[in-house]
């Protein structure tokens, strides 16, 4: 598997770690419901098969966080962008 | 028919031609009292313990494919009880128990094998850990030694005793722990369920619930639906799919672990050993192949084959541990997709859904559990309450802040 880094170019999977999921912004802590929104975001997953947007950080590279359009059946990296730069 | 040494020796006698096949390969009925999804060892252990302890007979245990295709084919057979959390200690304790006792009750040679487990440790810290752990058990009535450097010595000579970055210490060693035959293990629980009145239907997946008022009706499958009583979920690295055709989101990702078998040997590493400085688990089959594994990937995946940096990694592990493997040839690999929970433990509960219940959330630890899983499980359905050693596996302790989190590391699923 090799990740399209739109910094680095596309370089070899061991150069990248996981975080999973790409999830919404953490919850307001001073929410009268962020015990339920707290749980949501830290432990339940959509865990699709198909396409999936995930934060990968390029560790051994440039170190930015990108988020990558992934399919979880085939492996296929579809995208890669820079985080910072998605709309959430 | 009853397999017995008689058995063995009249078929000798009249050329093998009296063997009937193992279990019944069944259509599905319109209708059933249970019905399994999923057709691996824990659906089909819960259907044998069903139908023997709990006297449910009407069931059926649905399979996509074929029985044992999923990852009870696709795991390193090992079996063991060395946990640490009371939560998990008494369940696979349980488990531990009903496989030294397996072959004798589903009359079918699982070749269980208590040849032993050992952890090493290669830091004053790391042996603290394992003292912990080893307590821990002894204090549940499971077996564990801690063992010295000059001990391990005795046992396996060829480690890696120097090196000189993870130089072994020592080890925690459960005598009891082992191997088992992995595909023995479906055939003997289908056998077992099969011979009792248990549809085993395979090719017959499920694409979605009949829920009525909120309490399960039945199943849609590939081969038209199903009515039943009540629905046990227990498919091992679909678990989130499946779920979602009941609405429900899970604690879970699917992750692929790799596992490696190498070219036939002369005996020569006698119990199971794990390298506690990386993360590497051996043991040889009775074959003569080494069987080997070691970290997941990493990344989520339904794909059922891994990428080469963990194969490099894990084959780092074994050289590191065991230098004179380094010339021996591996001869296949494969991937298992794994239920990777938010803490690592598993779930045995009900769901939102009345009459639903799900077995899910595995890690890489489903194999050993396999016995006592389906006893569980099986005493959920039939009693419609938790069986007390699996009382710790509830799908709401995460929202309860309960969780059980053997490594201590927080709601990363791949980190587990």
């Amino acid at each position: 598997m090799r990740i399209p880094c739109p910094f680095c170019g596309s370089r070899d999977l061991s150069e990248f770690v996981t975080l999973g999921e790409a999830t919404g912004p953490r919850p307001d802590p001073a929410a009268s419901d962020a015990a339920e929104k707290f749980y949501a975001y830290a432990y339940l997953r959509a865990n699709p098969a198909g396409p999936s947007e995930e934060y990968w950080y390029h560790a051994l590279g440039c170190r930015s966080w990108l988020k990558v359009l992934r399919d979880t059946r085939t492996h296929v990296v579809e995208s890669a962008t820079l985080a910072r730069e998605g709309t959430r | 028919m009853h397999y017995s040494f008689f058995s063995l020796l009249q078929n000798a006698l009249t050329g093998h031609r009296g063997w009937t096949p193992t279990w019944r390969d069944a259509d599905p009925k319109p209708g059933y009292d249970v019905v399994i999804i999923g057709g691996g060892g824990h659906g089909l252990a819960t259907a044998y313990y069903l139908a023997k302890e709990h006297g449910i007979r009407n069931v059926a245990v649905l399979e996509k494919g074929w029985i044992g295709s999923g990852n009870i084919g696709r795991n390193t057979t090992i079996i063991r009880s060395n946990y640490l959390l009371p939560g998990n200690i008494v369940f696979y304790e349980l488990s531990m128990k009903l496989w030294e006792n397996l072959e004798q009750d589903f009359n079918y040679n699982a070749m269980v094998s208590q040849r032993g487990v050992l952890n090493l440790y290669h830091s004053d810290g790391q042996r603290d850990v394992f003292a912990r752990r080893g307590n821990a058990m002894r204090l549940h009535g499971v077996d564990a030694e801690l063992l010295d450097r000059e001990q391990v010595r005795t046992m396996l000579p060829f480690l890696n005793f120097d090196n000189a970055r993870f130089p072994i210490q020592g080890g925690l060693l459960q005598k009891r722990g082992g191997t088992a035959r992995h595909d023995a293990v479906a055939w003997g629980y289908a056998r077992g369920a099969s011979d009792r009145g248990v549809d085993i239907v395979q090719n017959c997946e499920v694409t979605g619930f009949i829920i009525e008022n909120g309490h399960i009706a039945g199943v849609e499958t590939t081969r038209g639906p199903i009515r039943a009583k009540k629905v046990a979920i227990s498919v091992a690295g679909n678990s989130s799919r499946v779920a979602a055709f009941a609405g429900l989101k899970l604690p879970i990702e699917s992750h692929v672990i790799q596992a490696f078998v190498s070219e036939g040997v002369k005996p020569l590493i006698p119990n199971v050993i794990t390298f506690g400085a990386g993360h590497f688990y051996i043991s040889q089959s009775d074959k003569g192949g080494l069987v080997f594994g070691g970290d997941l990937d990493g990344y989520k995946s339904y794909a059922q084959r891994g990428n080469l940096p963990t194969v490099r990694d894990v084959c780092e592990g074994g050289v590191a541990l065991m230098p004179m493997i380094g010339r021996v040839r591996i001869l296949r690999n494969w991937g298992g997709i794994m239920d990777m929970s938010a803490d690592g433990s598993p779930i045995i509960d009900k769901t939102p859904v009345e009459g639903l219940y799900l077995n899910a959330g595995w890690n890489y630890g489903g194999f050993k559990a396999v016995p006592a899983a389906g006893w569980c499980l099986a005493h959920l359905i039939a009693r419609d309450e938790l069986h007390p050693a699996a009382a710790a596996f509830r799908l709401d302790r995460f929202a309860r802040g309960a969780v059980l989190d053997e490594k201590g590391q927080g709601p990363q699923p791949n980190l587990h």
